[in-house]
């Protein structure tokens, strides 16, 4: 763009390129730029105390300048800087190979096994609720009322319980924490599936009776395609939900490994910069999962017809 | 009671012998040789909702024969019961009262039989499909062959002129086009009965007028019955060899014209005399039926 400043037929659509670009992504950048300036102040002001009682309890003469940059360094600060976080985040990511235990990738695999069984377990619950829900009345009036209970139980409270249950059958490592994972997730699903199977119109329903359908084909013809919209944003919901299922999952368990492991190590020996690296890494893997499910939605919806 | 306030009603008695026995006790007005046997013999059919302000007539007492490869239309104000009567016939709603035969079976045997292919007032395409894939759904239903599948989808498809368009999705055409497609895909698995429900209703005039043309050359080649709800007067003339009026509260027939224009008709007749003479007598039978009370 530079260069060419003479070519002018050539001006135009490069300005015009520039300009979408600025368009697209110029909103989410200053949104980006604020929320990292107001975490720098605040990250000033919540570490100010601890780094000038630092100075002062060895009796150094400080200026205001050195505390501040006390502030964006401190090991155990109560609230780390950006930069800090991302240095620690990258560091463990690809300071160490991939399986060491050090490895933020290594623990982040371990919670997404769990997280992927747990989101397939509660998919296929989910769907399989919601099919059960729509075909029967009685089972929606006795089913329904439990499935909404199930979800005001907190997930911390109930996680030890089926720790132990789980392990008292027998079952320890992986599936215990899927299942609690599942138990989160499968509900937007159920609930999303339900509307989905039930979204086709009377006159669809009513064409298909007209052609004496079987119900087995009203639902793979009609109710199972019509469902699928619903599927995908229930889907998003629950992914983040699943991971955050195993990652909590992960805590009463004591588990050496996972990102909920370091969350817990990093909060019990105040590593607060360790603390906030996971939190990056689930968010990066959240993302990544809604991501990968909006990637298919939109594969499927484009063979779909979608416009 | 089926009010007959006309001579030129026609209850035909039936003189096909293997049609059902019940039709012996026709009340025969006008009796005159019959070829074709009766696809459709309601006798006092009546249907009563129960709803929050009370019971509604939707049908009370309506009898009617209609033969193989007839055109009749069922014109009226709303609540006179005609899109009823079309669901009653289809089996999507049962009646409360009478006897009907749709195709010498009943009404539920003839659903399931796959006796009628219904087209209601929207389209109704499935939005996930393309048109073939539309027009393959109720074939794939009812298990023909891949083969036969496809063979049906190009036949039809021409049929309603549509032919090109296999791969497109229902949002990319018009809604004259695609209420074509929802034609096609009731004639693709060779229906004996046409059940259309205000099929053009949604449609401008224009539009109409060559969707009417249209259906009329498609019934000319296919040799179908068909039954046809509409509310406009000079759509049910030009179309039909037979008009059934009918009127609200009770929902029931105040009088069924004979129309018997050629069957190759063109929108031409619409200006000549016996067109407005009929399109007159069913004006006036909506009258008698208290159709301009409001």
């Amino acid at each position: 763009m530079t260069s060419s400043s003479l070519a002018l037929p050539l001006r135009a659509p490069a300005a015009l390129a520039r300009h979408l670009l600025v368009e697209r992504y110029a909103p989410l950048a200053t949104t980006v730029l604020a929320l990292v300036m107001i975490w720098y102040i605040a990250a000033v002001a919540m570490n100010w105390r601890l780094v000038r009682d630092g100075f002062e309890r060895e009796e150094v003469p400080y200026s205001i300048t050195e505390v501040i940059s006390g502030t964006m360094q401190a090991e155990r600060p109560l609230l780390p800087a950006p930069h800090q976080i991302a240095s620690a985040f990258l560091d463990s990511v690809f300071g160490y190979s991939p399986l060491a235990p050090r490895s933020l990738v290594y623990h982040s695999l371990v919670t997404l096994s769990a997280t992927l069984l747990g989101f397939a377990l509660g998919a296929a619950f989910g769907i399989l609720l919601a099919l059960m829900i729509v075909h029967s009345r009685v089972l929606e009036r006795s089913l329904l009322p439990w499935i909404i209970c199930s979800q005001m139980v907190p997930i911390l409270a109930l996680a030890p319980i089926f720790i132990v249950v789980l392990g008292a059958l027998g079952l320890h490592g992986l599936l215990p924490k899927s299942i609690i994972s599942a138990y989160l997730c499968f509900f937007p699903i159920a609930i999303g599936m339900v509307k989905g199977f039930t979204s086709p119109g009377p006159l669809q329903l009513e064409l298909m009776q007209t052609w004496s359908a079987t119900p087995r084909q009203v639902l793979w013809k009609l109710r199972w395609p019509a469902a699928v919209p619903y599927l995908f944003a229930s889907l998003k919901v629950a992914v983040t939900i699943s991971l955050i299922g195993a990652i909590v999952a992960e805590l009463p368990t004591g588990a050496e490994a996972g990102i909920g492991a370091r969350l817990l190590a990093g909060s019990y020996y105040g590593q607060t910069v360790q603390l906030w690296a996971a939190l990056v890494a689930s968010a990066v893997l959240s993302s990544g999962l809604i991501a990968l499910v909006a990637l298919v939605e939109r594969s499927v919806a484009r063979r779909m017809g979608a416009h | 009671m089926s009010i007959v306030s006309d001579p030129t009603v026609r209850l035909r008695p039936d003189d096909d012998p293997s049609s059902p026995a019940t039709v012996d006790s026709a009340p025969i007005i006008a009796p005159e040789p019959f070829p074709g046997r009766l696809v459709v013999d309601a006798r006092d059919i009546s249907l009563t909702f129960e709803t929050a302000d009370g019971r509604v007539d939707a049908l009370s007492n309506v009898s009617l024969q209609i033969a193989e490869g007839e055109f009749v239309s069922f014109i009226g104000p709303s609540g006179c019961g005609k899109t009823t009567m079309l669901r009653v016939i289809a089996d999507l709603q049962q009646p409360s009262n009478g006897t009907l035969l749709v195709n010498g079976m009943s009404a539920e045997n003839a659903r399931l039989a796959r006796s009628y292919g219904y087209v209601f007032q929207a389209p109704a395409l499935f939005p996930w499909r393309t048109i073939e894939k539309n027009l393959k759904l109720p074939l794939e239903i009812m298990g023909f062959s891949e083969r036969d599948q496809q063979q049906r989808v190009e036949r039809y498809l021409s049929l309603v002129n549509l032919t090109g368009f296999e791969r497109k999705f229902p949002w990319q055409l018009s809604g004259g086009m695609q209420q074509r497609v929802s034609i096609a895909r009731a004639l693709s698995f060779d229906p004996a009965l046409l059940l259309m429900d205000e099929p053009f209703g949604a449609l401008d005039e224009i539009v109409r007028d060559h969707l009417n043309e249209q259906l009329l050359q498609l019934w000319n080649s296919t040799e179908k019955t068909v039954l046809f709800v509409t509310h406009s007067i000079p759509e049910a003339v030009f179309l039909s060899t037979k008009i059934v009026v009918m009127s609200p509260r009770p929902g029931r027939i105040i009088d069924i014209i004979d129309c018997n224009f050629p069957r190759d008709r063109s929108l031409e007749i619409r200006e000549t005399p016996e067109f407005l003479k009929i399109a007159q007598r069913v004006r006036i039978g909506l009258r008698a039926g208290h159709s301009y009370d409001e």
